[in-house]
């Protein structure tokens, strides 16, 4: 071997694992003299928020019927989660909610990637499809909620199908542009490897789609989940939705806000969970190859 | 041993100005061990010369022959190493190099059995479980080479397959692809715009032309044979022979540009 191969199979070797120093290099935060990455400038200042609210609050400046202290809404946490509210603990809120966005989402992928499929690939389901999705999607679930509970009633099928409708046209849309957007190449490349028609479908369409797929899914869940409480709002008797809609009612005011904190956060969780189930199943994303 | 004809074929692309051609009335036969390299600016049709033989397109007239039956459609026995990899970046090396032999049915302890004498040619030994889009381009480039081979296609097409590497890995590429050739006696078609390369590793080069695309010039060269039979690159490349071919070729491509400007 000569002293140039040597020299190049080093340089290879280092290329296979991509070190910590240059991830480093690419994100702009950690620039030396950086000492703030984005994620504690974040946390500092949700902590300051925290601080203005409980100073205000303690300082009694705002009547807790308007503004209700964080400790006064953290005991009534304990108190909704051990004993309830409306019949139902914090926990059947939340499973109830849960419940039905879950429903809605299996039945959403189970339905929607096959259509978005269909649409990338079929000039024809294209052409019948493609208005259909685009004429509801645009418009405000609540919109359709009257329409849906005259059909359908005030039970379940109605709050499932209302966000089975609003999750189904993201994961559809995006699965179409996914599939359309495989490479040329990498089509060729199968096929002059003896790929049939369904083993491109299988073997090259569908994997290439699936970080595209998973961010349809990522944004139909956002949407699912938000529709999920306004569902709740309108026609139910447990939910997180129903928790805070009823205790507005009474002005339970800290009832309210934990209520919305525990909306907010559970939409959090599901947006980082699905982000990095994003990250395992697709890393090749995170490194500019598409 | 297989022969490729290409017989009389021209190429319209639908939409183009009339009357100019992709490719006009190119023949062309790739017999048995031979390294064609077919050498052109961009726009002489060398790319669509290539994708007609591994049967992406189709000619306007004219027909494409492999052991006189035509070519209609891409098929495992025209094996393509595309210039961007073309691998598949959600299966590791070892799976991207089987994945023609998964394509045809083969039991996984098999394919993966071949696929790992392929990655010895390439010297990628060691690098079965890795991510692909861990790899440098050079080693990527190598796990293409690697599953283009895999398929035992008849002939193996090679599009600017190190056009986008740098000049040192590019010429251990070029004699890694000598070495290769030089093992599996397989005829092999590959297209460059890269004058050296393709002086050093043909046996046979034609020259094409750009509007309309034609050979526009045949030459048979030993370079590259001389090199997979052990003489170094080093001293083929600075030998007297090979700088003047190359610049010969240089100057029937400067004179052809002042033909096509005038």
């Amino acid at each position: 071997m000569t002293p140039i191969e040597i020299g190049i199979v080093d340089d290879s070797l280092s290329a296979a694992v991509p070190s910590a120093a240059s991830r480093r290099a690419a994100n702009p935060a950690a620039l030396p003299g950086n000492l703030l990455t984005v994620n504690t400038i974040s946390m500092l200042t949700l902590v300051v928020l925290l601080a203005a609210w409980w100073a205000t609050t303690t300082a009694g400046l705002i009547a807790p019927l308007f503004l209700p202290s964080p400790q006064s809404v953290l005991g009534k946490f304990w108190l909704v989660a051990t004993k309830g509210f409306m019949d139902s603990t914090l926990w059947q809120h939340l499973a109830a909610s849960l419940g039905r966005v879950l429903c809605a989402l299996v039945a959403a992928i189970v339905l929607a990637i096959p259509t978005g499929i269909a649409i990338g690939l079929s000039r024809v389901a294209h052409g019948i499809l493609d208005p259909l999705i685009e004429l509801y999607r645009p418009v405000p679930p609540l919109a359709y909620l009257p329409l849906i509970v005259i059909w359908f009633g005030i039970g379940e099928l109605s709050k499932v199908l209302l966000i089975f409708l609003a999750i189904y046209a993201p994961i559809a849309i995006a699965t179409a542009g996914g599939v359309r957007q495989v490479s040329q190449n990498r089509l060729r490349a199968a096929q002059s490897l003896g790929a049939t028609r369904f083993q491109l479908l299988r073997y090259v369409v569908l994997p290439s789609a699936v970080p595209d797929i998973l961010t349809g899914i990522r944004i139909g869940l956002g949407t699912g989940w938000s529709t999920l409480v306004a569902a709740e709002l309108v026609a139910a008797t447990s939910g997180l939705g129903f928790m805070v809609q009823s205790a507005a009612q009474f002005l339970v005011t800290d009832v309210v806000i934990l209520g919305i904190a525990v909306i907010a956060i559970i939409a959090f969780a599901l947006e980082l969970s699905l982000r990095a189930l994003s990250r395992r199943l697709a890393p090749w994303r995170e490194q500019g190859i598409s | 041993m297989s022969r490729l004809v290409i017989d009389q074929v021209t190429v319209h692309y639908p939409g183009s100005a009339r009357g100019v051609a992709a490719l006009e009335d190119v023949s062309l036969v790739i017999g048995p061990e031979q390294l064609v390299v077919a050498l052109g600016p961009s726009g002489c049709g060398k790319t669509t010369l290539l994708n007609l033989i591994a049967g992406f397109l189709q000619p306007t007239s004219g027909r494409i022959l492999l052991d006189d039956r035509l070519v209609s459609g891409p098929s495992a026995e025209r094996g393509v190493v595309f210039q961007d990899d073309a691998l598949l970046p959600w299966l590791n090396v070892l799976d991207n190099v089987a994945f023609g032999l998964q394509l045809r049915g083969m039991s996984r302890a098999e394919r993966e059995a071949t696929a790992h004498r392929t990655l010895q040619l390439v010297d990628l030994v060691g690098f079965e479980q890795n991510p692909i889009w861990q790899l440098s381009g050079g080693m990527r480039q190598r796990v293409g080479l690697a599953r283009g081979l895999a398929a035992d296609p008849r002939v193996l097409l090679l599009d600017e397959p190190f056009a986008a590497l740098d000049a040192f890995t590019r010429e251990q590429m070029q004699e890694l692809l000598l070495r290769l050739w030089r093992k599996i006696r397989k005829q092999i078609f590959l297209i460059t715009h890269d004058l050296e390369e393709a002086v050093f590793l043909a046996t046979d080069l034609i020259l094409l032309s750009p509007r309309p695309g034609r050979v526009a010039e045949r030459m048979q060269l030993d370079f590259g044979l001389r090199h997979s039979q052990g003489e170094s690159a080093r001293s083929i490349k600075s030998g007297r022979r090979f700088i003047e071919t190359r610049e010969y070729v240089l100057s029937l491509v400067f004179a052809q540009r002042e033909v096509s400007t005038t």
